[in-house]
């Protein structure tokens, strides 16, 4: 062996070692299916590469020889055939394991994944006949339980060596895990000492390794330690049974004190009969059971339900909503504590309700960006060029139907931008930009409406080369005046492409159109922004079709409004002198900035005389800002989004309807549309 | 005087770093590739701790335990495992054995050298 002496290098070596001694056995075990000898060298091969892979940092090799450690262990057991195809996969997988083993990139997720696949098909099919059945070996494995594990560790076993962190770490690899320390026992700062242990921990942990696998962990310290290990099945129930369960509290002093109204855990720690180290682990136990039941839930697998009844069940959970709102009115009004008790159970239960109906159908849109990683590495690859993707806003939900029609339209703008937008990195440097790209997706709330933005900082769009492809297509007619937002527009028709070569990756031209069909049939929009040298943005506005968003209830003349509250910024009063400066501009400074505003009464027509002390709510979209002059800011409202009919299709500046508490209707501004025609009765200028 | 550990691992990049952080504690480190080796290197004593991994061609680190636990010069000699396994049964069988300790990997190095220290005083 070289003289290295760096483990994470010896590693490497050994790890080069053992595949060549795997393959090997593999080989051989082809000829030689019942040789022992070769089945426990292959398993060690593996078992040594898992285990110092993940001792050395290796751990993409840790996980992925693990399912194949696996796999030979049950050859080694009897229990899975050393057939021609688990060696054929075992032999692609040796390769793999040496492509991770080179670096993250090096390997192929796909393959691995694929690989893995099929030992996990070839490990859960019934074994060969002629072996041992397979019965005994599923027994070992459990199904979920949920265990309540309480330890304490002896006043001095800190000062004799005992960690309690490895401890956990160790449970947590079992499963879902919550801990809880109990500090009820450690005494006041004066009496305190130092080196000692105080502590006891909680530990609900969800899992299929049995019993004796938990007992095992705690079996080295058994001495110092003290262990209840319980079982809690799937009965987390009510805070006061799991309290009494535990022994905490007594059935009949948690019985009467649950006939009084407040809640059961501030009664029981006021009365002193738990203590709150105990109530807030008897709470997160209770979490935890109903959070590994929904797991367990998800792990049974999924139900498909057609989106029709979906799209039903969420216009009724918007009505009960709007009913709970009038109810909620109504009882504000009624002195009957009984009937608000209830109208309060209500509204947290109709809350609920909507919270997850509304959680169905939306997934974060991380889910579809991150399939672009790799569409971007293999195509900067491709193409020569070097581009670093950055994403933010992954967070952002969006309705399911919308995140998967996206995926088309996205695909194209971002081969786009790497194909046309950013240049190789000669032409980068030489352009005095750093030689790697730069594409940003991004995704924001944007009131009603979800922005997403494909930024790149490439070479930007040829503005006279859109002009020329345009005139000879016949879109515009030479030399006839045309604004560079309009010039921007031509690239979305069809046929149009200024690439001067037509590549593999873009192709000739469509593109472009059909991103804009694919938008406008999510009834969104898209816009284009390009500065030549310095990139392209393309910025596509989406609908949430199913939203109910928080909105800021504003009053104009007699009419009520809501606003998107994520597009309201602050609100200010508007002074007189702003007011009486008719002749002047409709300006407002805020902080050093002019911000335009809008009379709403006047937008509206309102006939009614203005109240005295007008406010104006300023609200920002697509990082501009207005303000809006109402009579009154009512407060904030939760709102369901009613589409209007398409009768009132082409109404500008409003995007929907909303029922309020007292059954009238009220509009639901359109923020983007309002800034949009602020800013252009105004430009904005810096105060001077 | 420094006292002497005795690694037993087949994988060199594992011995090589317990190597590394114990012998650079100031401990004596002697390496053997397996169950057998450890046995001819050490058979006679001179061992203040042992550390083995479980899993290990020729004789594993079980059945090293129970032969080093016959040997009187190993009869109060901490022997801690150090391996990837956390199944509860092999865990019963070595404390059954005489082993002193568990270390599931993989693990820090202080976390060794914590135990390692605390073990041998």
């Amino acid at each position: 062996m070289a003289a290295a002496t760096d483990p994470h290098q010896i590693f490497l070596e050994e790890a080069a070692e053992l595949l060549i001694q795997l393959e090997a056995a593999l080989l051989s075990l082809e000829a030689a299916p019942d040789d022992r000898e070769l089945i426990a060298t292959a398993f060690r091969a593996l078992h040594t590469i898992k285990g110092s892979g993940a001792m050395f940092g290796f751990d993409a090799v840790a996980e992925f020889t693990h399912q194949l450690e696996s796999a030979f262990d049950r050859v080694r057991n009897g229990q899975l055939a050393p057939s021609a195809e688990l060696i054929g996969i075992a032999l692609a997988a040796k390769d793999h394991i040496r492509d991770l083993i080179g670096g993250p990139d090096a390997a192929d997720p796909a393959a691995g994944a694929d690989l893995l696949c099929r030992v996990s098909q070839l490990v859960g099919a019934p074994a060969a006949p002629s072996q041992a059945a397979p019965v005994a070996a599923e027994g070992r494995r459990e199904a979920m339980v949920t265990w309540r594990i309480r330890f304490g560790l002896a006043a001095d076993s800190l000062e004799r060596g005992i960690n309690p962190l490895p401890l956990l770490d160790e449970l947590r690899s079992f499963g879902p895990c919550t801990v809880l320390a109990l500090t009820d026992a450690v005494p006041p700062l004066a009496e305190l000492d130092p080196v000692a242990c105080y502590l006891r921990w909680d530990v609900m942990l969800t899992t299929d390794h049995p019993r004796g696998d938990i007992e095992g962990v705690f079996i080295f310290v058994a001495d110092e330690c003290e262990l209840q290990l319980e079982a809690v099945g799937d009965a987390g129930g009510r805070l006061g049974d799991i309290l009494v369960r535990r022994g905490d509290a007594h059935p009949e002093t948690v019985e009467t004190i649950a006939a009084g109204r407040e809640r059961l855990g501030t009664l029981l720690v006021r009365e002193g009969v738990v203590g709150e180290p105990q109530l807030r682990s008897a709470l997160a136990e209770q979490k935890h059971v109903r959070e590994a039941a929904g797991s367990q839930a998800a792990a049974i697998g999924s139900v498909r339900v057609p989106a029709e009844r979906l799209d039903n069940l969420m216009d009724q959970v918007g009505e009960l909503v709007i009913a709970q709102a009038r109810l909620k009115q109504l009882v504000a009004a009624c002195d009957d504590g009984h009937i608000k008790a209830v109208a309060e159970e209500i509204e947290r239960l109709s809350n609920g309700l909507r919270d997850t109906t509304m959680g169905i159908r939306t997934v974060p849109i991380g889910s579809l960006f991150d399939r672009f990683r790799r569409l971007v590495r293999d195509l900067s690859h491709d193409l020569g060029k070097n581009v670093r993707l950055t994403m933010s806003g992954e967070e952002t939900e969006l309705d399911k139907t919308v995140i998967e029609r996206l995926n088309d339209p996205l695909v194209h703008i971002v081969r786009n931008s790497l194909d046309h937008g950013i240049e190789d990195p000669d032409a980068r440097e030489l352009a005095g930009k750093p030689r790697q790209g730069c594409l940003q997706l991004s995704a924001a709330h944007s009131g009603a409406q979800v922005l997403v933005k494909v930024r790149d900082d490439g070479r930007g769009l040829d503005r006279d080369r859109l002009r020329a492809k345009a005139e000879e297509m016949g879109l515009l007619v030479p030399g006839a005046p045309i604004t560079d937002a309009e010039l921007l527009q031509t690239i979305f028709h069809p046929g149009l492409s200024t690439a001067a070569q037509v590549t593999s990756v873009s192709g000739r031209g469509v593109g472009m159109d059909v991103v804009k069909r694919a938008v406008d049939g999510l009834r969104g929009s898209i816009e284009v922004a390009s500065v030549p040298g310095e990139g392209t943005e393309i910025a596509l506005t989406l609908p949430l079709t199913l939203a109910i968003i928080d909105g800021l209830l504003v009053r104009v003349g007699n009419g009520r409004y809501v606003i998107p509250l994520s597009a309201v910024e602050e609100c200010v009063e508007l002074s007189t002198a702003d007011d009486l400066r008719h002749t002047g501009r409709n300006f407002l400074s805020i902080r050093g900035d002019l911000v335009p505003f809008i009379r709403l009464r006047q937008t509206f027509r309102s006939p009614l005389p203005a109240d005295p002390y007008q406010k104006v709510v300023i609200v920002a979209a697509a990082e501009r800002r207005v303000g809006l002059v109402v009579d009154q800011v009512i407060g904030d409202h939760q709102t369901v989004i009613k589409s209007l009919s398409r009768l009132h299709a082409d109404v500008a500046n409003f995007s929907g309807a909303t029922i309020l508490g007292d059954g009238t209707v009220a509009l639901i501004l359109d923020v983007g549309h309002l800034v949009a025609e602020g800013q252009a009765a105004e430009p904005p200028r810096q105060a001077s | 005087m420094s006292k002497t550990i005795l690694s037993v691992d087949d994988s060199a990049s594992m011995r090589q770093m317990v190597k590394l952080t114990l012998g650079g504690a100031g401990y004596e480190v002697i390496e053997a590739s397996d169950g057998s080796d450890a046995l001819a290197k050490a058979g006679g004593g001179g061992v203040h701790m042992v550390l083995t991994d479980l899993n290990m061609p020729n004789m594993d680190g079980l059945s090293l335990i129970r032969e080093l636990r016959k040997l009187p010069a190993y009869k109060g000699v901490p022997i801690i495992f150090l391996t990837t396994e956390s199944d509860g049964g092999k865990k019963s069988e070595a404390k059954a054995a005489g082993a002193t300790a568990w270390i599931v990997k993989p693990f820090q190095q202080q976390q060794l050298l914590d135990v390692v220290r605390k073990v041998l005083g």
